[in-house]
């Protein structure tokens, strides 16, 4: 029963990242119907740009409450500057060549990306600066600590933002617009390409927070750890179903959870022959199995080909 | 007479095939007219290009004595033109209000874009009692009326209406060109493409007739109407 309770508080916690980073992917997909492979990489700077910057702060004695706020401050910018130039750099010129040519250029710059950051930072791990201890609380027999209950209000407070702002405000109703119908959009007065950047930097802003959530409950950063998640958020886009926000959101918290029931039981349920260390291959096994079964996700529409 | 638009020796191509060979039409303020014309004659290239989602090869559009050319899409509306594409591109995601708003997008007066709202509601009381509902799931008739009422948020001074027939109920008609009436008559300018010749003679002032992508007649719509050719090949007499 422990386990099961701390199964879920871990899966609700890597959830809630998968989540942000999803809406990500979502986002620019349903308005170019694009699979920025770029993204993870846009979380992995994001947390070296939060460490580099918690660990400035950090010498120069400021207070830790405003030390992590103005690192993620700055992982933010960071990564909005970056989501705008990837866009107007690598996809604008492409926006009418076939949908190969996008998608190739995408794993391109995540290569780049990935291979900058080495150069910046290099291959090792480097610790999280977190300038606080994050403790522990009981919680049924479960163990959850601060940073975990942070990560999941913040998840929360930012995805009902984001959601208001979707579908609350005139920009908001602007780029539902462009997804549904750019050339109507267009006839309506709105700037499609002001409204494509304006997507990529907030997907990239919502990435630089997921990139200081992972490292600071993991208290490591590297060069690669976007790959991985990357793929794994892109995964639960794909099981909420790609383009559809609440999709993105609801897939990234059950591939959360899936994963970490799936590896705290995996060996109760092959007798000890597979160990936790194949958590990773759950990710994968619901991608598989969505797109054969559902490849319209949980909550997608039927997916209309698009040009 | 001066005009609001004028378009002249307008070509347009599409990967080698020339769409549109050198047209010139003009639009005076006020001005009810419309562009007859059977299937695949350019009508709906013509608006595109007047409403900047195409490119012409060449041709001159001025719009009050000021080039269009370089003026992208999202500015014209600005500018006071406004197109109810063919197909309506209603948002169906959207709810008929979220429509009409997106119509005001370039306005930012508040006061006035909620009484252009009610406005709306009044020409189209349908829409009023659909207002919450998603703009996808209405019939046909009344997408067009979200259409054309989306564009009125704009406050246009020119209108162009790509086939608001299609695909409607006769009576649906009656009520979609009865309106188009009214709003010419408020003062709003009206370039009207539709495949009912008889119905849009019927309702414009002046006509085109586009054939093969080319203006092959034009005059009064009294006098096209009244043409042997117009007869025979667009009102079946």
């Amino acid at each position: 029963m422990e386990i099961l309770l701390q199964q879920i508080i871990n899966g609700l916690v890597q959830g809630s990242v998968y989540a942000l980073v999803a809406l990500g992917y979502t986002m620019v997909y349903g308005i170019l119907g694009l699979i920025n492979f770029a993204h993870g990489e846009v979380v992995m700077i994001g947390a070296m740009i939060a460490m580099t910057v918690l660990q400035a702060l950090l010498t120069a004695a400021l207070t830790p409450v405003l030390a992590v706020l103005l690192s993620l401050l700055a992982a933010m910018a960071v990564c909005m500057a970056l989501g705008y130039s990837i866009e107007r750099i690598a996809y604008r010129p492409l926006r009418n060549a076939p949908r190969l040519a996008p998608l190739i250029t995408a794993i391109g710059v995540s290569i780049v990306l990935q291979n900058l950051a080495m150069m910046i930072w290099g291959r090792e791990y480097h610790a999280f600066p977190l300038p606080f201890n994050s403790t522990s609380h009981q919680l049924g027999g479960a163990i959850v600590n601060d940073v975990q209950i942070a990560i999941v209000i913040i998840a929360l407070l930012i995805m009902s933002t984001l959601m208001w702002l979707v579908h609350r405000t005139r920009m908001g109703r602007a780029m539902r617009a462009v997804s549904e119908n750019p050339a109507a959009a267009a006839l309506m007065g709105v700037d499609i390409n002001r409204v494509i950047s304006v997507t990529f930097m907030l997907g990239s802003a919502l990435a630089a927070v997921a990139g200081f959530m992972v490292s600071a409950n993991y208290g490591i950063v590297h060069y690669y750890m976007g790959f991985m998640l990357g793929l794994k958020a892109f995964t639960a886009a794909v099981l909420g179903g790609i383009g559809n926000l609440r999709g993105a959101m609801l897939g990234g918290v059950l591939l959360g959870l899936i994963e970490s029931l799936g590896a705290g039981y995996i060996g109760d349920i092959t007798g000890g022959f597979l160990g936790s260390n194949y958590q990773d291959v759950f990710a994968f096994f619901v991608l598989i199995a969505v797109l054969i079964l559902r490849p319209s996700g949980l909550l997608g529409e039927k997916l209309a080909e698009r040009a | 007479m001066n005009h609001l638009l004028e378009v002249e020796n307008l070509k347009v191509s599409y990967g080698g095939i020339q769409a549109l060979k050198g047209i010139n039409l003009s639009i005076a303020a006020g001005e009810l007219v419309t562009l007859i014309g059977s299937n695949g004659a350019g009508k709906t290239t013509t608006l595109k290009v007047l409403a900047g989602l195409l490119h012409p090869a060449s041709g001159k559009l001025q719009y009050r004595d000021r080039s269009l050319l370089h003026v992208p899409a999202h500015r014209r509306v600005v500018n006071g033109i406004a197109l109810v594409p063919e197909g309506r591109g209603i948002f169906a995601r959207l709810t008929v209000e979220e429509n009409l708003l997106m119509g005001a997008y370039i306005r930012g007066d508040k006061a006035g874009i909620a009484d252009d709202l009610e406005r709306q509601y009044v020409l189209f009381p349908r829409l009023a009692e659909r207002r919450t509902q998603l703009a996808g799931t209405l019939s046909g008739g009344e997408q067009q009326m979200v259409a054309m009422a989306r564009a009125l948020m704009s406050r246009p001074e020119l209108l162009m209406l790509d086939e608001p027939s299609m695909g409607l109920a006769p009576l649906m008609v009656e009520k979609i060109f009865e309106t188009i009436r009214g709003i010419s008559i408020q003062g709003v300018t009206i370039l009207l493409v539709e495949q009912n010749a008889r119905l849009a003679l019927e309702t414009a002032q002046r006509g085109y007739v586009l054939e093969s992508g080319a203006i092959s007649l034009s005059g009064t719509a009294g006098e096209l109407l009244g043409s042997d050719a117009v007869q025979q090949a667009y009102l079946g007499a």
